[in-house]
């Protein structure tokens, strides 16, 4: 067993920590405060590969895997979760069901554009009345020809206003329940294709977060992805890889919040000396930092399971479990150990703690995680 | 055109402490990374390899750890890497250093050398210079910006005091680069993925032509008397008062020192 990173790891670890503190960090408080999608920061990142590490080298990608990645996502969100969630959005929800399900056509069409970032990715599952419980599809998608016509909305869409890409759900078959789902790939600017409403959120604030609106898009068949209601197994699947990527995000939002407390401790002083000096603030640190790093290990391990193409389901939502609520406790004692100042903008912990709140929601709640974790250890 | 750059691994100073007692550099836990005026020069020549094409060598001349550098440097693009090493070299100073660089470099065609202006763990500046000396080459040093002009000529700006020089080189030639030149490129996740499929050529003693009096410890004329850290200053006094009363607590303060009379 060996829990060291290979030396190409290593040498990632050094250029994302790198490109995070000097290119991401910087906006990370502006990009929330304006509730802007950083544009700039996803060109400088596609620029070097980061919208497309885990692609092959084949279809335009790094050529890299999903520690990596991993890594990325958490390097990213410890300064700033929104860009975190966009790559991870982008990869894990775009890029990998094309991957794993498109046919050769669509993998040339699509993958290409898609890891060197020229086009964004996008996921569209949820619905109004369709969230934990997908298989409330209303969106239908009816046979007409070589064609489907899609109609029907979809909510929560990540990346939605910039994306170039969308991988959707839709049922083709609403007697057979989530056996007559199916997945298409849909293009920016398909007539009957608009953006909705964009979400006020709590946090990630940055990332573009609307609603999906079709109404009567004409979609080819070559846009189907993967076989005709064959749609719950892929999005569940994808899902599965899409809660490594949240997973490293709630893993660095907390080890983000850290780096700050850990900082703020040394230098805030009362009654005549550093509140580092304070036992209190010396077990809080030392559970966060616990916390944290299993954390770690548990997004590791998912991860390369993933590289090594094992079973990983249970892995990611055990890691996506942990990570999750790890942030939220977290970023929680991070805002107190901050005191009043902590509750203010002036510093970024409030902005973390609220980002870290839904990594505990998003690709499958901590419920949801627990019904997967249980299912298998029951069945 | 082939162009060498010159790199070095060295301590981040920015992250250092030094030994109050011995007066020398804590080197544990300090991470080590390219010496940034080298990394300036390197993207230098990428830059020149972008624009009109060209082959980039790295070289570097330390301990077996240093091949990280030359993976990085594969990781932002260059075609070829070189490391320098062998227990000969071991202990040089600046002059051995650059006769060993040298030993190694006539083994190489190149257009143009770039070397970064000095490192941060010496700050010395030597060893660009001292090389283009042993190879009897033109030298520019303190450098800006550099365009090639085709037909073997590179126009160049060197920083100097005052401003600028404007200079019109021929190739071969040597020049060392500041590391206000640009802002390096990152590794592309693409060349971290391939860094280490790729060879690091290992030259030792007997891969370059060099005097062997020349090297290591025996070839080092400088040798290092003593190390001290400059002691800290103490907090200064802060007033917050209006302008008048402040003139005259630094009036009172400077005879108190009696640096007024």
């Amino acid at each position: 067993m060996d829990f060291s990173l290979t030396k190409e790891q290593v040498l990632f670890q050094q250029m994302i920590k790198d490109f995070a503190e000097r290119e991401v960090k910087p906006l990370a408080a502006e990009v929330d405060e304006q509730e802007r999608f950083p544009i700039e920061t996803v060109e400088k990142m596609a620029k070097i590969g980061i919208m497309g590490i885990p692609i092959p080298k084949q279809y335009g990608g790094a050529g890299g895997n999903n520690v990596m990645y991993s890594m990325a996502v958490e390097e990213l969100s410890a300064v700033c979760a929104t860009t975190g969630v966009i790559v991870s959005a982008h990869t894990s929800l775009c890029a990998a069901p094309i991957m794993e399900n498109g046919t050769e056509a669509q993998k040339q069409k699509y993958l290409p554009k898609l890891a060197s970032g020229e086009w964004i990715g996008a996921f569209g599952l949820t619905e109004p009345n369709a969230g934990t419980d997908a298989a409330g599809q209303q969106t239908t998608a009816v046979e007409d020809g070589d064609n489907y016509i899609i109609n029907g909305s979809k909510i929560f869409i990540t990346n939605a206003e910039f994306a170039h890409v969308y991988v959707i759900f839709a049922m083709t078959d609403k007697s057979k329940g989530t056996r007559g789902i199916t997945a298409f790939i849909v293009e920016k600017g398909t007539p009957g294709f608009s953006i909705g409403k964009k979400e006020k959120k709590m946090g990630i604030r940055g990332s573009a977060t609307c609603e999906l609106i079709f109404e009567n898009v004409v979609l080819p068949k070559e846009n189907m992805l993967g076989k005709l209601n064959k749609g719950f197994g892929i999005a569940m699947k994808t899902l599965d890889g899409g809660r490594i990527g949240i997973a490293a995000q709630a893993l660095g939002i907390a080890q983000g919040a850290i780096n700050e407390t850990v900082r703020y401790v040394k230098e805030r002083k009362q009654f005549g000396r550093p509140i580092s000096g304070f036992q209190n603030t010396q077990f809080q640190l030392a559970d966060m930092n616990t916390k944290t790093e299993a954390s770690r290990m548990l997004v590791r391990k998912a991860a390369n399971k993933k590289d090594q193409k094992v079973p990983y389901s249970v892995d990611a939502a055990m890691c996506k479990l942990y990570a999750a609520e790890t942030a939220m406790e977290v970023t929680n004692k991070a805002v107190q150990l901050h005191g009043g100042y902590g509750y203010t903008r002036e510093y970024p912990v409030e902005r973390m703690m609220r980002d870290a709140k839904i990594t505990e929601i998003y690709e499958g709640t901590s419920e949801v995680q627990r019904m997967v974790i249980s299912a298998n250890m029951l069945k | 055109m082939n162009i060498v750059v010159c790199i070095k691994q060295v301590p981040d100073t920015t992250e250092i402490k030094i030994d109050p007692k011995t007066g020398t550099l804590i080197r544990d836990g300090v991470p080590s990374i390219m010496n940034p005026d080298d990394k300036s020069g390197l993207e230098m020549a990428l830059q020149l390899k972008d624009e009109q094409g060209a082959h980039v060598t790295v070289i570097t001349m330390g301990p077996p750890q240093a091949d990280l550098i030359l993976r990085e440097a594969y990781a932002m693009g260059v075609d070829r890497a070189i490391h320098l090493t062998d227990r000969k070299f071991a202990g040089a100073d600046t002059l051995a250093t650059s006769h060993a660089l040298a030993g190694a470099l006539r083994k190489i065609d190149f257009d143009l050398l770039i070397t970064g202006r000095q490192a941060i763990d010496g700050d010395t500046a030597q060893v660009g210079p001292q090389i283009a000396e042993h190879l009897d080459l033109p030298q520019v040093s303190y450098l800006e910006d550099l365009k090639f002009d085709g037909d073997k000529t590179f126009t160049m700006k060197r920083h100097i005091e005052e401003g600028y020089q404007m200079l019109q080189v021929e190739a071969p030639c040597v020049v060392t680069v500041l590391s206000s030149a640009n802002s390096p490129r990152y590794m592309s996740v693409g060349g971290i993925v391939d860094a280490y499929q790729k060879e690091v050529e290992v030259w030792g003693f007997n891969e370059i032509e060099v005097d062997e009096k020349d090297l290591g410890l025996k070839g080092s004329p400088t040798s290092v008397h003593k190390a001290f850290a400059r002691g800290l200053k103490p907090a200064g006094e802060l007033y917050e008062v209006e302008t008048d009363e402040a003139v005259g607590i630094i009036i009172k303060k400077l005879k108190e020192k009696f640096i007024l009379n």
